[in-house]
């Protein structure tokens, strides 16, 4: 343990007193054996004991009469102490625990524990790693987890009462993209006929035309026709659907108000639940014919043998926000520091997974593939976090945007990437009745928090960490992306007119 | 009874040949009549010992034959190597450790030089536990749902032992819950912690106190059942006795009832042991306890190569487990128990 220089106060602090040779030398075995069993408690034991002598030198030094310039002077040192966190107070709480899904886009949170920005923070982060979607959303909901990763729907459907109801807020976006469609390899045969090709190579994107008679000659055999996702509210649902429905085909609608909460009413593809890492397990087993899913479960599949990725979310829809960091509103508001220095330390764990043109990613996935994060194998993550993917098995392709955690504001949290998806949730019949513009436009303001943002944002500016310019205009932004027409089926979305986009869908509640 | 094991050169004659005590002048003509008990447990143990080889043998026969998507199925020596891995990930964890509370203490100091009266807090460690810290949770909670179980099970089982008619009223219930798998109590248990153990800083986590439920529900029959059975079949002679000297009941229970139902109580315990080992790893699989069971569910997620290989380490880690829990229950057994008679395997 290190010594404190001894010109400060002048007080006699490191010499013990001295209990004969042989009891010193047993102090000193004693002392060293707590140090390396119990090295909180000696620490603790260490620094009690400083800090009593420091207390008692000073009252000494202190008279009566200066009182005030006492008060006066740790006033000005707890002022230096909040300009070292960079004018963001200090944490109300900084012993959290996050939860986490095994996916290749919990990179935020592995590399903001790993590089010490949490501890920079003053935050002491435990990250633990929950069986499935549901579990996690229960403990973010009932307070087991002060926050979570969670897919973009989550807080939005727990907010508007879809599930089990739940005030939860996102001030910050993970990422953008970083999913796959992967069918099983029957399908794929079946598939490769009905896609165009050039060069003997299929040309992607591959529409969900080419799926649609497969689909339609297991309707005919009387057969279902199942497919896997991983949460009813999951962004990998809704792109799902997007994918099919653009195709023609029909992926159902749920009826919640009549207790259906299956998703398969009228439709010709059956779309079930299952958690990412047993997604390939249940692909083998042929219980669904293909999955929508994050990685590292395509690449996964096609390492193994056992199916081919068809697609990538960056095609179905360029640039789409993925996953956010969902905390409870209740704890925004009892904890608003701690909050903004969460924020402050995921942008920087952002920041360094995109920098030098994705030049850390390779750092990045050896860190995910220890058995605390994903435990995946390097070689299956390293492929997308890299920016390459494999579809066929020898057909891989570069997909540098694959995961993007910085780049193109992907944090920053835009009102019309929430409207999007409460778009869908309607258009697949999650929310029951048609709901005004204004009613879209308030629930993504209840659940999206950009006053966060931006306040760790200006933190880690005046830090130093970084400039201005990674950040939108914050006295411009109006939390509306421009109008975009990059889908697979080219389709323009206007965050601002949520109807007139439902009403643009072919198939679909309006 | 007695064998005579060795050949005797010497003068002696059939009928002392026989008896097991030879005197010491004929020992030196038989080296090999080693003690009896000794060449049994020699012999007990070198077929166990073959047994075990046998099985390494055809276990890493079949394992070679088996493919799965995650790799070949583990052998014996994926196993040891894997355990050598771990052993490697322990130390390299406590190093992290170790630097965590460098880095925390040079924070601290840094706060102190600044403002000797600043508040200093050591937080702990926050990295995940360890495969010998998840062994130690395990174990606790297995012995806090197993006390739990035997603190219901013995006064009920010697409550229905004792009346036969509040054993008719409660026995119907018995046979309905026994069947009954862990992982179908776990969503009522989680919902039913949850909504009542609810404190701003509990002593105990949350799904520690669901699995320890959990396992509780699970193990408490055996118990009840041998219980009831010990207590009804005291001897009748025994019976008698107390009501011919008119004992009061509490007397009565105390000194002819329990002392007569011990061994089939231990019998009955060592069962809801055994059960509740098997049970608690189900039950912290979906709990998310952090202990062996969350080990095993964490690798099948992360399906890497080595995952096949980790799990196999746990399963023989459970099995070393539950085998020593067994054995330190047959030795309470064998000192508290009167019945020697009994053969105890």
């Amino acid at each position: 343990m290190s010594k404190l220089p001894s010109n400060l106060l002048d007080a006699d602090l490191n010499s013990p007193p001295d209990q004969g040779p042989l009891g010193n030398v047993a102090h000193e075995l004693l002392s060293n054996s707590w140090a390396f069993f119990w090295p909180k408690f000696y620490a603790y034991k260490e620094l009690h004991m400083l800090a009593e002598q420091r207390k008692h030198s000073l009252a000494e030094a202190l008279s009566s009469a200066s009182k005030s310039l006492c008060i006066l002077s740790t006033c000005a040192f707890s002022l230096l102490a909040g300009q070292a966190y960079g004018q963001v107070g200090p944490a109300e709480k900084d012993e959290l625990t996050f939860g986490f899904i095994k996916l290749t886009d919990m990179a935020p949170l592995a590399i903001a524990y790993e590089k010490g920005y949490f501890e920079d923070e003053g935050l002491y982060v435990t990250l633990q790693a929950q069986a499935n979607w549901k579990v996690l959303l229960d403990g973010v909901i009932d307070g087991q987890l002060d926050g979570a990763h969670m897919l973009a729907g989550q807080p939005l459907a727990a907010t508007i009462g879809y599930g089990t109801q739940a005030h939860i807020v996102t001030p910050l976006s993970m990422d953008l993209n970083g999913n796959g469609i992967t069918v099983s390899n029957s399908i794929w045969e079946a598939m490769r006929p009905n896609i165009p090709m050039h060069d003997g190579k299929p040309v992607h994107p591959i529409k969900a035309d080419a799926l649609k008679p497969v689909v339609d000659a297991y309707r005919a055999r009387g057969e279902a026709f199942n497919m896997g996702m991983v949460f009813p509210v999951s962004t990998h649902n809704y792109e799902l659907r997007y994918w099919l429905a653009a195709g023609d085909v029909h992926p159902g609608f749920y009826a919640p108000e009549r207790g259906d909460s299956s998703g398969m009413l009228e439709a010709q593809v059956q779309l079930s639940v299952t958690p990412p890492p047993q997604m390939p397990a249940t692909l083998e087993a042929g219980t669904i014919l293909g999955y929508s899913v994050g990685e590292p479960w395509n690449q996964q599949a096609i390492f193994k043998g056992i199916g081919v990725p068809v697609i990538t979310d960056y095609e179905i829809w360029k640039n789409n926000p993925e996953k956010v960091f969902g905390m409870t509103e209740a704890f925004t508001q009892e904890n608003p520091n701690t909050s903004i220095r969460i924020v402050k330390a995921m942008l920087r764990a952002g920041k360094w997974l995109d920098d030098n043109n994705n030049g850390n990613r390779e750092e990045a996935a050896r860190i995910l593939s220890r058995g605390a994060y994903v435990g995946a194998d390097y070689e299956v993550i390293a492929n997308s976090m890299t920016g390459t993917f494999e579809y066929e098995k020898g057909d891989a392709r570069e997909v540098p945007d694959f995961n993007v955690f910085f780049r193109y504001n992907a944090t920053y949290p835009y009102y019309s990437d929430a409207i999007w998806y409460l778009t869908q949730m309607r258009r697949w019949g999650q929310i029951s009745e048609t709901k005004s513009d204004e009613w879209y436009i308030e629930q993504a303001k209840r659940v999206y928090k950009p006053a966060i943002y931006e306040a760790a944002a200006k933190g880690l500016i005046a830090q130093g960490y970084m400039n201005a310019a990674d950040f939108p205009d914050f006295d411009t932004e109006s939390g509306f992306r421009p109008t975009t027409d990059e889908f697979i089926d080219g389709v323009p979305y206007d965050g601002n007119q949520p109807n007139a986009y439902l009403k643009s869908m072919k198939i679909g509640l309006q | 009874m007695t064998e005579h094991l060795g050949t005797v050169v010497g003068t002696r004659d059939a009928t002392e040949s026989s008896t097991l005590s030879t005197s010491p002048a004929q020992w030196r003509y038989s080296f090999w009549a080693i003690p009896i008990a000794a060449q049994k447990m020699l012999r007990a143990a070198s077929l166990s010992l073959v047994g075990v080889l046998l099985f390494m043998l055809l276990w890493q026969a079949t394992a070679n034959s088996i493919d799965t998507s995650l790799g070949k199925f583990p052998g014996p020596v994926q196993v040891i190597s894997q355990v050598q891995n771990m052993v490697d990930e322990y130390q390299r964890e406590q190093t992290r450790r170790v630097d965590f509370y460098a880095r925390q203490d040079t924070r601290n100091h840094e706060l102190l030089r600044n403002d000797p009266n600043a508040e200093i807090r050591i937080r702990d460690y926050t990295g995940r536990p360890t495969f010998p810290k998840q062994i130690l949770t395990s174990l606790m909670t297995v012995a806090f749902g197993f006390a739990l179980a035997m603190l219901v099970a013995i006064p009920l089982g010697i409550v229905c032992g004792l009346s036969e008619s509040i054993y008719s009223a409660v026995n119907p219930l018995i046979q309905l819950f026994k069947p009954v798998s862990p992982l179908a109590w776990l969503p009522l248990v989680t919902m039913v912690v949850s909504a009542l153990y609810v404190s701003d800083d509990p002593l105990f986590e949350k799904s520690f106190v669901t699995s320890a439920i959990t396992v509780a529900l699970c193990c408490l029959w055996p118990t009840v059942i041998n219980t009831t059975v010990g207590v009804a079949s005291v001897d009748k002679d025994l019976i008698n006795v107390s009501r011919v000297i008119c004992l009061p009941t509490h007397v009565h229970i105390r000194k002819i009832v329990l002392p007569s139902a011990i061994p089939l109580i231990f019998t009955g315990m060592r069962l809801s042991l055994a059960t509740g080992w098997m049970v608690l790893i189900a039950a912290e699989m979906l709990a998310q306890n952090p202990g062996l069971g969350k080990f095993i569910w964490d690798e099948f997620q992360n399906g890497s190569s080595d995952s096949l290989s980790r799990i196999m380490v746990a399963i023989i880690v459970i099995g070393l487990i539950g085998l020593i829990l067994d054995k330190l229950m047959l030795t309470a057994q064998r000192y508290i128990s009167w019945d020697k008679q009994t053969l105890l395997r």
